[in-house]
């Protein structure tokens, strides 16, 4: 029975990775950048939900849309203003100018939420005043934030697939992220599909965002920070710039992470997901599902 | 005839490196041209530079009247501008037939499927191959592709950079062929090939490049005959 709980937490625990990882998978495959400001975002998108709900008192579906509006027109901001001018530059100046705007955010969040921990409603997704699911005589309860994190990971892997497998604007973002000059030339605006990447990424962020604070209810300005080096551990994990390896990165690691500190250890179960991920990476070093491609010169 | 594309005095760098020294040639409506020239002549970066993907630092470029500029690159193909670029550049991880939809990325939904089978019809071979990985496709078929997708945008311009780079000569009578066909069907078309015997022969007008100038120009036939391109293209 415990088993079964854990492998839930773990399951609910990676979906949220997985959702995170899908954000940074997909800027990485068009933009050949890795978005470190993108768990910022996350945490950007829990104050606004928030603020909206316990400040406004608005409900808690309004307070996930404006998040998710709000973080949209954020990435697409921090592309513009911070990403943009560096298309041409070298990759490790746009590395330094991501780390920069993470720290940004997290200052900017500081200066206007202050750094004091709040603590996010867990109620959004309970059914009166029901939790969750209890099963076998109250042995195994499932909270529902479990189900719908899972749920939702799976609505948002199976629409990304079809997005990029099958509409003309998707199939125009895997165009671009192969070739930027060809795509070009076949009349697809680079700029705005990069655009829409990280408008993409930054909604689904929001949404991470959300579920991650009413599983994990501490919210502050270095919220975001952790989760998304681990959900960018998971999309290396699975083979960055790939969407079904991003899901299965994800989930992988929030097994891993929850089955060691259940059955090995807590203090060291960070240090565990990275000595798997070392493993992975020596003996697939493009990842699970990535194919290696020598980097272009 | 009308002029449909007019490259005027254009100069063109890479940095401090000045690849396209004051370059003027036209491409009249219905006419095979070519541009010929050694490696490093600049072939490649005038098509790019037509093709908007590189821009000029003076000079202008106009195509049926309208003044390019510095036009984005995705800006030019609605133009009915198209390039099959050098080294082809299909999309590796992509099936055929998504290659070919992407060279229709501008076009109505309800055209796409009658161009695909014009293409599908043109190179048969790439009717069984629809659903592969374009990337797995030989070289040949992979040029095949790369003009199919070109093709797929109905270029009344089709700009061809080196087509029949790496092929075998049974797969170069054959691109060759294709670019009669296009032609008798109405296509204008700018080709840039090593290959100058070739090139020659299916051309009306050709223009000889030489480290970012041009050096002789005169119909096909003429070029053909002329002892300084023979000399230096010609091998002999
Ligand atoms: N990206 C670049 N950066 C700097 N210089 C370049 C670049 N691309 C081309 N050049 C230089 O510009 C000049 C013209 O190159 P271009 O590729 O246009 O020649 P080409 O005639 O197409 O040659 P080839 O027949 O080998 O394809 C060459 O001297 C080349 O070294
Ligand atoms: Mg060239």
């Amino acid at each position: 029975m415990t088993f079964l709980s854990h492998l839930i937490t773990g399951l609910s625990l990676g979906s949220i990775y997985a959702i995170i990882a899908l954000g940074y998978t997909m800027v990485y495959g068009i933009a050949k950048m890795l978005n470190f400001a993108h768990g910022d975002v996350i945490m950007v998108g829990a104050y606004v939900c928030f603020f909206a709900v316990t400040g406004f008192a608005l409900p808690p579906l309004v307070g996930i849309l404006l998040a998710i509006i709000l973080c949209t027109i954020l990435g697409v901001v921090i592309e513009r203003l911070a990403y943009k001018p560096l298309r041409q530059a070298a990759s490790l100046t746009v590395l330094i100018t991501a780390i920069g705007v993470s720290y940004f955010l997290q200052n900017g969040a500081q200066i206007l939420w202050s750094a004091s921990p709040k603590s996010f409603p867990t109620n959004f997704f309970n059914i009166g005043e029901s939790k969750g699911i209890t099963l076998f005589d109250g042995g195994l309860t499932i909270s529902y934030v479990a189900i719908v994190t899972i749920l939702l990971c799976l609505v948002i892997m199976a629409a990304l697939t079809f997005f990029t497998g099958k509409t003309k604007m998707g199939k125009a973002m895997r165009a671009c992220s192969e070739n930027k000059a060809a795509s070009q030339l076949m009349g697809i605006n680079v700029n705005s599909t990069i655009s829409m990447t990280f408008a993409i990424g930054s909604a689904l962020a929001a949404v991470a965002g959300v579920l991650m604070c009413s599983a994990y209810p501490t919210l502050m300005p270095t919220t975001g920070a952790l989760p998304g080096i681990k959900a960018f551990t998971a999309a290396v994990f699975g083979g960055i710039g790939s969407i079904p390896g991003a899901f299965i990165g994800g989930i992988l690691l929030g097994l891993i992470e929850t089955f060691t500190k259940a059955y090995i250890t807590t203090n060291l179960s960070d240090a565990v997901v990275f000595a798997v991920l070392i493993i992975v990476l020596l003996v697939k070093p493009a990842g699970l599902l990535g194919k290696y491609v020598p980097e272009k010169v | 005839m009308a002029t449909m594309l007019k490259v005027n005095d254009i100069n063109v760098f890479y940095g401090a490196i000045h690849a396209v020294k004051g370059v003027s040639f036209e491409v009249n409506e219905g006419e095979v041209v070519t541009l010929i020239g050694a490696n490093g002549a600049g072939k490649t970066t005038i098509l790019n530079t037509v093709a908007g993907l590189l821009h000029t630092r003076t000079g202008t470029i106009d195509f049926n009247n309208i003044h390019l500029g510095h036009f984005p690159a995705h800006k030019i193909l609605p133009l009915g501008l198209a390039l099959v670029p050098e080294g082809r550049q299909i999309f590796q991880q992509m099936t055929v037939e998504e290659n070919l939809e992407m060279g229709a990325y501008t076009r109505p939904k309800n055209e796409i499927s009658d161009s695909l089978e014009d293409i599908f019809n043109r190179f048969p071979r790439l009717k069984e191959r629809r659903k592969q990985i374009a990337g797995t496709l030989s070289g040949g078929e992979q040029q095949m592709v790369a003009m199919g997708r070109a093709m797929m945008s109905k270029p009344k311009l089709l700009m061809l950079d080196e087509p029949s780079m790496g092929l075998a000569p049974i797969l170069v009578d054959q691109i060759f062929d294709i670019i009669q066909e296009l032609h008798a069907a109405g296509t204008t078309i700018l080709l840039v090939e090593q290959n100058a015997q070739m090139a020659l022969s299916v051309a009306d007008r050709g223009y000889v490049l030489e480290t970012g100038k041009i050096v002789a120009t005169g119909t096909g036939h003429e070029l053909l005959e002329d002892e300084a391109v023979k000399k230096a293209y010609l091998g002999g």
